[in-house]
């Protein structure tokens, strides 16, 4: 379903400006890990324990930052029909991981801003993208944004909403989900702190482990999560998105079609490689690449900028043939707008 | 003690839709029905039942997913809410469930003895899955039988298909011997559809069955090959080629269940009883129950 062409104009109109600076209206971005294991027994591992420390610090830059929302993309949600926004002002639950339910449950009170997520969905639509707000009482937050919450915004200082991940969404539809919610924080001229839910190499240890014997599951993923934290701490944001394909063949279980996060967080939060990147903790959470980062916008760019992907306002792509669809012997759609 | 048994094994897929379109009192969402063909279909197999008494029913769930090991249900006791994830318009589903943890236990160790990594879920404030929910609702609404619940390991997502399967023929002869100790007569259920591909819109009316229909040709053909197996008895054929259907149909075949259930009735060479076939938002749903007693 496509959005009219008058809200494509709309959504094209509004493109191209997202440059970073010191008055963006995303003045932070943060990267956080989703598993549990720092929040309920960061005593079990040092590494543990330095991640948890890492949230403590990305928190106090949450603090300096002067913003009045966090928007939490969390690859631990997946979602089928389309986008899903949490809007439920209160949700109120006691969490227990599907595999870690053995470290404790997760008692939660979140406070969720229901408008700001209303506003994000018609972006979205005007967009081209499939969204709606999920409200209702009892609805499974995902681990990884229960963790990033409990640990960012211990006393619900912030009001939030939390992003779903598209399992079928690739690069053009995922890169138009963060333009959209951008729109929406412009639109309500606040100032929001993208807060990313994703490990970097995901591959667990699946057999059991001693806590302390934690370690990345293999010197490759560990390679590979050096490699980004190296663009991550120059702010090399677009760099990181063009790169998130070959990370995800060479250090991601493919649970999902894509590595997503870099591709929202971008286009989020502008992009470009003109931030400045700070790596608060990086170790392994039961075999994870588990990296708490900020980042910020920057007078100047420290990279070279060579982008090989193009740059899409509007999504009007094809779900059943995502994947043919990128490819350059299908030729042009027949309505080859934006991607 | 007499030696206890499998009484039917049921592909018993959990589309949350078939809950919401029966309208009971634990689901809060109303609707005006729809895929009547499935829960039809339902019924048959529910018939099929009556006369056979069990003392249990083991549901393996794509929707209790755990990437460190095969995880077992071990508090005797559930009560909550459960939410679909995905169609929460459709299933808030209030459940009351008792668990037989005896039993569970047991297949957990013998699963252990046969070289799987396995774990007992011992907290009470744990959420069981809609899969689980679903398919024990459609087989048993009266929820008044203990059930074994045994979460899908994802060694597929680590591994591939094969590796997958290797382990759920492991599991599912460890569930079978332990049923055989136990002196108990299980209902075994595998709560998965057959081709996943979904639609990624919804109709306004979730169950305007105007709407419904298969993804697409290519996932039919490919589930009528597995049902057609399924049907002749050709069942280790059909765990064969589930690789490659799993591949191509992007299958719910991945979560194992359907495999566990095959190799805990050591592969039927009798007929599975085809009770429906249908879509549910695009993906395709078999419910087909093998009755040892027809061997
Ligand atoms: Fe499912």
């Amino acid at each position: 379903m496509n959005a009219t062409a008058v809200g494509r104009e709309a959504a094209l109109g509004e493109a191209a400006t997202n440059e970073p600076t010191a008055a963006s209206p995303i003045p932070l971005g943060i990267l956080v890990p989703g598993l549990p294991h720092p929040l309920l027994c960061p005593e079990g591992n040092e590494g543990w324990q330095r991640v948890r420390d890492g949230f403590a610090a990305a928190r106090e830059r949450i603090a300096a930052s002067g913003a009045d929302l966090l928007v939490v993309y969390s690859t631990m949600w997946p979602s089928i029909l389309g986008h899903q926004l949490q809007a439920n002002p209160e949700p109120e639950w006691t969490h227990v991981d599907d595999d870690f339910h053995y470290l404790g449950s997760i008692p939660y009170k979140f406070r969720i801003d229901a408008e700001f997520a209303e506003l994000a969905v018609a972006k979205a639509r005007v967009r081209g993208l499939h969204a709606r707000t999920v409200a209702y009482h009892g609805f499974p937050i995902d681990t990884g944004a229960v963790v990033a919450l409990k640990l960012l915004n211990p006393d619900n200082e912030l009001p939030a909403t939390i992003v779903s991940s598209n399992i079928y969404a690739n690069r053009t539809e995922t890169t138009v989900l963060g333009k959209a919610l951008r729109d929406a924080v412009e639109e309500q001229g606040r100032k929001a702190v993208a807060v990313v839910v994703s490990t970097l190499s995901n591959r667990l240890v699946t057999e059991p482990m001693e806590p302390a014997d934690d370690h990345i599951h293999s010197l490759k993923d560990d390679e590979w999560n050096r490699k980004f934290l190296e663009y991550l701490e120059k702010g090399r944001l677009e760099d990181l998105s063009q790169l998130s394909r070959q990370f995800h063949d060479e250090a991601r279980v493919p649970k999902v079609v894509a590595f997503k996060p870099f591709w929202w967080w971008a286009a989020f939060m502008g992009q470009a490689n003109l931030y400045s990147g700070t790596v608060h903790a990086y170790e392994p959470v039961w075999g994870t690449g588990s990296a708490v980062v900020s980042l910020e916008p920057a007078g100047e760019s420290t990279g070279d900028l060579e982008y090989d992907e193009d740059d899409p306002e509007f999504y009007s792509g094809d779900r059943e043939v995502l994947d043919l669809h990128d490819a350059p012997s299908m030729g042009a759609l027949p309505e080859s707008d934006g991607d | 003690m007499a030696k206890g048994e499998i009484v039917m094994g049921a592909l018993a897929p959990h589309p949350p839709h078939l809950v919401y379109a029966e309208n009971p009192p634990q689901n809060e969402p109303v609707s005006e029905g729809g895929w009547e063909e499935l829960r039809w279909g339902y019924e048959r197999l529910r018939r099929s039942l009556v006369g056979k008494e069990f003392d249990v029913i083991i549901v393996h769930t794509p929707h209790w997913q755990t990437y460190v090991g095969t995880h077992f249900l071990g508090v005797p006791h559930f009560k909550s809410l459960s939410v679909d994830p995905i169609f929460p318009n459709l299933f808030r589903y209030s459940y009351d469930l008792t668990v037989d943890v005896e039993l569970s236990r047991a297949i957990h160790d013998n699963a252990a003895k046969a070289g799987l990594h396995v774990q007992m879920m011992e907290n009470p404030d744990f959420r069981i899955d809609y899969g689980t929910i679903t398919s024990c609702h459609l087989v048993r609404p009266e929820w008044d039988i203990p059930i074994v619940c045994i979460s899908s390991n994802r060694s597929r997502n680590y591994f591939s298909v094969e590796v997958m399967q290797a382990n759920m023929v492991k599991l599912g002869k460890a569930t079978r011997e332990a049923i055989e100790a136990s002196g108990k007569r299980a209902l075994l259920l595998s709560s998965n559809s057959l081709s996943h591909r979904h639609f990624t819109e919804e109709p306004e009316v979730p169950e305007d069955m105007s709407q419904e229909h298969i993804t697409n040709h290519h996932q039919y053909l490919w589930d009528m090959k597995m049902i057609e197996l399924m049907r002749t008895g050709k069942t280790r054929e059909m765990v064969d080629i589930m690789p490659d259907f799993t591949e191509q149909t992007v299958a719910e075949t991945d979560a194992g269940s359907l495999t566990w259930l095959m190799a805990a009735l050591d592969f039927p060479e009798y007929p599975g009883e085809m009770h429906a076939y249908g879509t549910v938002i695009g993906t395709g749903n078999a419910i087909i129950g093998w009755d040892p007693a027809s061997a």
